[in-house]
């Protein structure tokens, strides 16, 4: 197999006395849906911005393409390529839906420090805007201000943001989070589309869409890896059972 | 080109009022717009910072106040600065103030960068206030304006009162257009990317720590340039105008024009300081002398101004707008 986009080696991050992270070591390849799954606490959202530059990590490395980036900031990843959604829809709430890509596409230009020339003169931002755009299905709520989209929709323009950075990595952080059954079913479709061309990384609680696409399951509990391989034998695993899927079962009982 | 909206329309009519002001105005009115431009420049700058960035400093008037001071230190005793040498002397040595300043402060945010920007304004202000150079509490005189000779050929004379009004006013249009481009060029979206998500634009890769000290130096150079005239006319620097006293009242303007908006902030500026006149021409009533206590009754102004205007005195159209369209969204809802 090709050698992994990204990869972490006992990576940890620990805030005072937790280890939300704790010694993990994980890969993602190209073509890939690597999807982390795990109980609420269990680290996942922690592992993602570590690997997105949000936090630093304690110990551990990152590598993107075999440089190792931990430490790096946030802006500098985004710019190698590694791009995120968030859980909490994280977008530009009063600018249009179009200006929402437009902003990510300029990200990509070697600059922002240009005065004078009108932002809608760079025709190649632009196209970008409305490349994304037409990928996830919003172009034709473009003009529309951000804030006046459906809760899914701006899950899907939150992705549409990410992609017009042209990233070769994506980490999305519950991707599916509070959206209906056709809303789901869209987003699963969006983003098998997306897998060929990107390595991921998928954070997800829906179970439903985690077995569909996950080429790769990882499940977290404490911080840790409890158990890593393909989806099948997860399912399987008995301490996984016990620890999480079952576990969640109880629950609802 | 677009259709004309009616904002535009009033903005051509009030530019063209200001224009031919001279000729039917007397000097002591022509002053009082001189003034009330300079103060709009300088309300503009900051407005850059609070309104599109989202810094709402509180030491503006630092880089106000000190070009004021290089303008003071550039003209010898009894003699005149020239203009082309000591105006972009004086903006840039707001500039660097600001970079300076910028380095520093732009390392907090929110509540933080209020209180670090009026520290470091304070700090400049006793840097004046307590040292000897700068002639200490009392400031200095300007004694002569600049002239703005090129070679022996003077285009305009600032000691006539009507040349410095139309500079200024060149001024005010050429800061106004400036901005208006600037803001819908790539840094001007940057920068007001920042002030609504910075958290997102730095995750989408913008390095925001240099768009906002980019930013910062241009809010300086700016309020240096309305610094540089408030002082050539007035003909005197004290370390009052760079004092927080200063900082607060033009960031009242931008408030009270309305934030993120050039003409807010221009009408925030002319506003202001007529209401301040007004009031200090109140009649006495009754036993109270009205006009003894105008800075409370402004104060209410301002109060109430925020309260019943949350988009400035340029958003009332836009307020009562809501306001009549409430009931109707709430049945919709």
């Amino acid at each position: 197999m090709a050698e992994a986009v990204l990869r972490t080696e006992h990576l940890s991050k620990h805030f005072g006395g937790l280890a939300a992270v704790d010694n993990v070591s994980l890969e993602f390849f190209t073509d890939q849906i690597h999807a982390v799954i795990g109980p609420n606490g269990a680290g996942k959202t922690t592992l993602t911005n570590l690997l997105s530059g949000e936090l630093i990590c304690t110990s551990g490395s990152i590598y993107l393409d075999g440089a190792d980036i931990a430490g790096l900031s946030a802006d500098r990843i985004s710019q190698r390529g590694v791009g995120r959604s968030y859980q909490k829809t994280n977008i530009f709430l009063p600018f249009s839906v179009f200006e929402n890509c437009r902003i990510a596409a300029q990200s990509r230009l070697n600059s922002s420090m240009r005065f004078i020339r009108r932002a809608l003169a760079y025709r190649e931002v632009v196209r970008e805007a409305e490349r994304a755009l037409e990928e996830v299905g919003l172009e034709d709520r473009a003009q529309v201000p951000a804030a006046s989209l459906s809760h899914g929709e701006q899950r899907q323009l939150e992705i549409a943001m990410t992609l017009a950075t042209r990233p070769r990595i994506l980490l999305l952080d519950e991707p599916l989070a509070g959206m209906g059954g056709e809303e789901s079913a869209h987003m699963v479709e969006l983003l098998q589309k997306l897998k060929p061309a990107h390595a991921m990384l998928l954070v997800e609680h829906d179970m439903d869409a985690v077995f569909a696409l996950a080429d790769r399951l990882t499940v977290m509990v404490d911080g840790r890896v409890l158990e890593s391989g393909p989806p099948e034998a997860i399912r399987a695993s008995a301490a996984v059972q016990e620890a999480y899927l079952g576990a969640d079962e109880e629950s609802h009982q | 080109m677009g259709k004309l909206r009616p904002g535009t329309i009033i903005l051509v009519v009030c530019l063209l009022a200001l224009a031919v002001l001279p000729w039917f105005a007397e000097k002591y009115y022509v002053q009082l717009f001189t003034k009330m431009m300079i103060m709009a420049i300088f309300a503009m700058s900051l407005d850059l910072l609070v309104g599109f960035t989202g810094l709402v400093s509180l030491g503006h008037a630092a880089f106000f106040g000190v070009a004021g001071y290089v303008l003071a230190f550039a003209a010898p005793e009894y003699e005149a600065a020239n203009l082309w040498v000591s105006l972009p002397l004086a903006m840039a040595c707001s500039g660097l103030l600001a970079l300076v300043i910028g380095v520093l402060v732009l390392r907090t945010s929110g509540i933080y960068f209020i209180m670090v920007t009026l520290a470091f304004a304070q700090m400049v202000f006793f840097l004046f206030h307590d040292t000897e150079f700068g002639g200490g509490a009392d400031g200095i005189y300007v004694y002569a304006k600049p002239v703005a000779a090129i070679a022996g050929w003077e285009p305009f004379t600032l000691e006539n009162h009507t040349h410095f009004y139309f500079v200024v006013l060149a001024l005010l249009v050429l800061v106004y257009t400036g901005l208006r481009i600037l803001l819908d060029s790539l840094f001007g979206r940057v920068i007001v990317g920042i002030r609504v998500n910075e958290h997102r634009m730095r995750s989408l890769g913008y390095r925001t720590f240099r768009y906002k000290l980019a930013c910062f130096v241009l809010a300086g150079v700016l309020a240096g340039m309305a610094g540089y005239f408030a002082a050539a006319q007035f003909g005197f620097v004290n370390p009052e105008t760079l004092g927080w006293h200063q900082s607060g009242s033009v960031l009242m303007m931008v408030i009270l024009g309305g934030m993120g908006t050039l003409t807010g902030a221009v009408v925030g500026a002319f506003s202001m300081i007529l209401l301040e006149l007004g009031l200090q021409g109140l009649p006495a009533i009754g036993g109270m002398d009205l006009s003894k206590h105008w800075q409370l009754l402004m104060g209410g102004f301002i109060v109430c101004a925020v309260l019943l205007l949350p988009h400035g005195l340029l958003g009332l159209g836009r307020t009562a707008s809501r306001l009549r369209r409430k009931p109707a969204e709430a049945r919709d809802g």
